[in-house]
């Protein structure tokens, strides 16, 4: 059966869900066919993912020096 | 350690805890410092107020603990006691600004059209370890407004699952996913690096495009 096609808006308004994996396969098969023609959905996607992939690299919101030592001394105070 | 076991094993030191010893407390807390010291940052801001938040989370994490129930995860409860407080936090310090910011700025309604379409080739973690890069990624997600900051702090930053998520935030997780949704093409938006890739090549973090 030939794929659907789609337009860019509806491709941009499932970017997110199809980088959770939380899309139907016939979606996912339409959107990866309109990736193949399209360089600027191509390119939203890729910056997507790469955005996702550096908040969760787990280097952004370092936690401050001695964070654990003063944590564990409240505890310790505790009544 | 499997989720099964990790979880047996919170529930032997939760019963430790109210059985009256608290060293078990902090080895319960700590593999989720980080958690509760993220999550209050992405509300608070700043790393003085997010630190107080996160040590009163702590202690009030341990004065509900016989309340705990099973059915959630340690994790989840004591990510939303945070969450809660450092609204709290912010509700007392900010009054105004905190309603203007939540209500008004940055809607989820319509559809949102990326207005950058650079070209990205993959940004290596490494580079995050440049000041500059992790500072733009760090201004990137304090200029979303808090309801798009709260989804990406916990879905993205701390790997939540969209139903730890909702559950944390007390909305649908369609909620949660329309509001990823555009968290991620805003960020994407606002650190688009522009046609030069300024990213890659080690040079200074600039925004090139005028839009």
């Amino acid at each position: 059966m030939a794929t659907i096609e789609i337009s860019c808006v509806e491709v941009w308004r499932e970017i997110s869900n199809y980088l959770e994996g939380e899309i139907s396969p016939e979606m996912r098969e339409r959107m990866e066919s309109h990736f193949k023609n399209c360089a600027h959905c191509t390119a939203v996607l890729d910056g997507t993912r790469n955005v996702v992939g550096l908040v969760g690299d787990g280097k952004v919101y370092q936690m401050p020096e001695g964070f654990n030592k003063r944590l564990y001394k409240k505890i310790q105070e505790l009544p | 350690m499997t989720e099964s076991g990790l979880r047996a094993n919170e529930a032997e030191l939760i019963q430790s805890v109210c059985a009256g010893d608290q060293e078990a407390f902090y080895e319960l807390v700590r593999p989720y410092e980080r958690m509760v010291y993220v999550t209050a940052i992405s509300i608070v801001k700043n790393p003085a107020d997010a630190e107080e938040v996160a040590q009163e989370a702590v202690l009030k994490a341990f004065s509900k603990l016989a309340s705990f129930r099973a059915e959630s995860k340690f994790s989840t409860w004591l990510v939303q006691i945070t969450y809660n407080e450092a609204k709290m936090k912010l509700r007392k310090a900010r009054p105004h600004l905190y309603e203007s910011i939540d209500e008004k700025q940055q809607t989820e309604e319509g559809d949102y059209w990326p207005r950058d379409f650079a070209d990205w080739r993959p940004i290596p973690s490494e580079l995050l370890e440049k000041d500059e890069v992790l500072r733009a990624l760090e201004n990137a997600l304090n200029s979303l407004s808090p309801l798009f900051r709260e989804v990406v702090t916990l879905r993205d930053i701390q790997n939540l699952t969209i139903r730890e998520t909702s559950t944390i935030l007390g909305i649908s997780e369609a909620a949660v996913k329309s509001r990823l949704h555009r968290a991620r093409l805003l960020l994407r938006d606002s650190l688009a690096p522009g046609i030069d890739g300024c990213w890659g090549k080690g040079l200074a973090y600039r925004k090139v495009r005028p839009w």
